[in-house]
């Protein structure tokens, strides 16, 4: 059987805003598999993106346990969760979030600089992801010399240089057109299916979400059910 | 290291006000530069063997006022000192006020005795400036800027003293030139041309028999201060008291006079970086607030919040300190005009030294508040755009 490498147990999310205590997430349990690709799907303040948030621990949760790839993320301090997600997770944004001044090999450079690894190996590295996604022949092209697609695709490589253990992406096509969109997930497909990543992405596209192997909908910090669909 | 191609690069986001910024601080430290090395001048006198051996004696409350002749005598007479001349303010210049010329009578005699050897003065046109009474020897750099020749007739207008047919015009002829040994006192010579004291003291209408200061040479430099205080004792409760002090230190004296030049300076530059501080101040701010989601995505992927801390402030290093740099570099590059303008104060570029801390500390003071910004940013609040 395969182990999950994701596991939240009881999770509460709560935020202040102002006097008002909201409750955005309400005593939420789940298990993601290593190498599953998962769409969360809800409307606007379901707590989609909180999830997110706490599965690629960029937040911790106001109670319960999340484990992701072995280690207990409530338990940890901000310096070894920054620590924890340059080693295990890969971000990918609905508007890629590039550095406007740098060319897309030293975009993807970018998780490399936290590593001990030599300018020149960085370099080789970043063509490599550059290339597993395709678009190597841009790699000195700055975002704003590139399409939607290609920049995401920038974005995807940067999430995977550092070959993380879980990839976390955001509406990663909702600034894409049909076609960009279809061939960015397909690019999440074959990264789930052939290199086992682990992917979970929040999508309002029913169409993006049919890509991943299990869909999961959420309203009002609930998970409302867990539908198994071919991938 | 690894980190400074990108903080280079996040230098540059805004070229144009990365320029404008770096400008300002530019200016800011070419005018540092420029004023420590004069206050540094002032604060620290020479203290080189040239001069070390000369005193200079002047009336206790004021060098515009006179002294008697007699007090050459007095003070030739003290043991230790080697010689004594004796001169005056002439206030010259040629043809327009612009035109200075710091024509000084001299006694030829006890001059030359005094500065030995520290004049170039070829021997005929020595010899004929002791053998013609309206005699001039001017400094070759004089020469050359106005074009003179040996055999002019050079017609100076003096500020103060009228000759007896009331006239303030005075006629010389220039017989030689003179250029000072040392090289080092090249331009503090560069507006000197010297006449006999005889002639001046004759064809003055008043003040005959006076002397506007004396000049001594003592027989051991490092006795200087004794023998200031011999001197100075010498005339002591007298009507003419005197005040004795080494050659160097009354000349920076002399420029004090204009005020208290180290705290004119201090207070402009103070005033300069008190603007720069909220200039770049502002400026690092602005660049950091624009740039959130960026750094938002730094952390995202791992930077901790001191690394960002780290990496804010050392791009605002990297900014003051390469203008800073500059700024340095080009006032350095300007010590040889300002010592054509100071002409006796010698400049030392050890003066530009403290510019580098100055702006280490200006980095930190205006790299520190985004820093902090920047290291608090919420990764969640600026992701979403709450920042």
């Amino acid at each position: 059987m395969t182990e999950a490498i994701v596991a939240l147990r009881n999770v509460t999310k709560v935020y202040q805003r102002g006097k008002q205590n909201i409750e955005v997430l309400a005593g939420l349990s789940l298990d993601i598999l290593k190498g599953e690709f998962v769409a969360l799907m809800g409307p606007s303040g379901s707590g989609k993106t909180t999830l997110l948030n706490l599965i690629g621990g960029l937040d911790t949760p106001t109670s319960g346990e999340i484990t992701v790839a072995g280690q207990r993320l409530d338990q940890l301090k901000s310096g070894a969760l920054s620590e924890w997600r340059a080693n295990h997770v890969g971000f990918v944004f609905q508007f890629y979030n590039l550095m406007p001044m740098l060319s897309a090999q030293r975009n993807v450079e970018l998780p490399l600089l936290l590593t001990n690894l030599s300018a020149a190996q960085r370099k080789i590295n970043a063509l490599a992801a550059l290339t597993l996604v395709g678009i190597a022949d841009r790699a000195k092209h700055k975002p704003n010399e590139l399409s939607g697609g290609q920049a995401q695709r920038v974005a995807i490589a940067r999430a995977l240089v550092a070959d993380p253990s879980i990839l976390v992406c955001d509406e990663p096509t909702g600034d894409l057109d049909r076609k960009s969109a279809d061939e960015v997930l397909r690019l999440l497909q074959i990264l789930s299916r052939d290199h086992g990543k682990t992917v979970v992405m929040v999508t309002h596209d029913p169409k993006a979400a049919e890509f991943a192997g299990r869909q999961l909908h959420m309203d009002k910090g609930s998970l409302l059910e867990a539908a198994r669909v071919a991938a | 290291m690894k980190f400074l191609p990108l903080i280079w690069s996040t230098l540059w986001r805004k070229k144009f006000r990365t320029i404008l910024t770096l400008l300002s601080i530019v200016i800011a430290f070419l005018l540092f530069g420029v004023l420590e090395t004069v206050d540094y001048a002032f604060a620290h006198p020479s203290q080189g063997q040239s001069g070390a051996d000369k005193l200079v004696t002047i009336n206790k409350y004021s060098i515009t006022l006179s002294l008697p002749f007699s007090h050459t005598q007095q003070i030739r007479a003290l043991p230790g000192v080697a010689e004594v001349t004796w001169l005056t303010w002439f206030g010259a210049y040629y043809k327009e006020s612009k035109n200075f010329v710091f024509a000084l009578p001299i006694d030829t005699d006890s001059y030359f005795k005094v500065y030995n050897d520290e004049f170039i003065i070829n021997h005929d046109q020595m010899l004929a400036f002791r053998n013609t009474r309206s005699g001039m020897l001017v400094n070759s750099a004089l020469m050359t800027k106005y074009g003179w020749k040996v055999g002019d007739k050079l017609p100076l207008h003096s500020t103060i003293w009228t000759q007896k047919n009331s006239s303030l015009d005075w006629t010389f002829d220039i017989v030689g030139t003179f250029d000072a040994k040392d090289p080092l006192q090249a331009s503090q010579y560069s507006t000197t041309a010297f006449f006999h004291y005889e002639l001046f003291d004759e064809g003055r209408s008043f003040g005959k028999g006076t002397i506007g200061w004396l000049n001594e040479r003592i027989s051991d430099p490092l006795d200087s201060a004794a023998m200031s205080s011999k001197i100075d004792a010498l005339f002591a409760n007298s009507p003419n008291e005197t005040k004795t002090q080494p050659a160097k230190e009354f000349a920076l004296a002399f420029i004090k006079q204009l005020g208290d030049i180290g705290f004119i300076l201090h207070a402009i530059l103070g005033a300069v970086f008190f603007t720069l501080l909220f200039l770049t101040g502002n400026t690092m701010m602005q660049s950091v607030r624009e740039r959130t989601p960026d750094l938002a995505v730094l952390k995202t992927l791992g930077f901790s919040n001191k690394l960002v801390l780290a990496m804010v402030i050392a791009e605002s290093l990297l900014m003051c300190v390469i203008a800073a740099l500059l700024g340095l570099a080009l006032s350095y590059l300007t010590l040889p005009i300002i010592k054509q303008g100071l002409q006796g104060v010698e400049l030392s570029p050890r003066a530009l030294l403290p510019g580098i801390g100055v702006a280490v500390l200006l980095a930190l003071i205006v790299g520190l508040p985004p820093a902090l910004r920047a290291m608090r940013l919420n990764i969640v609040d600026a992701l979403a755009d709450r920042h």
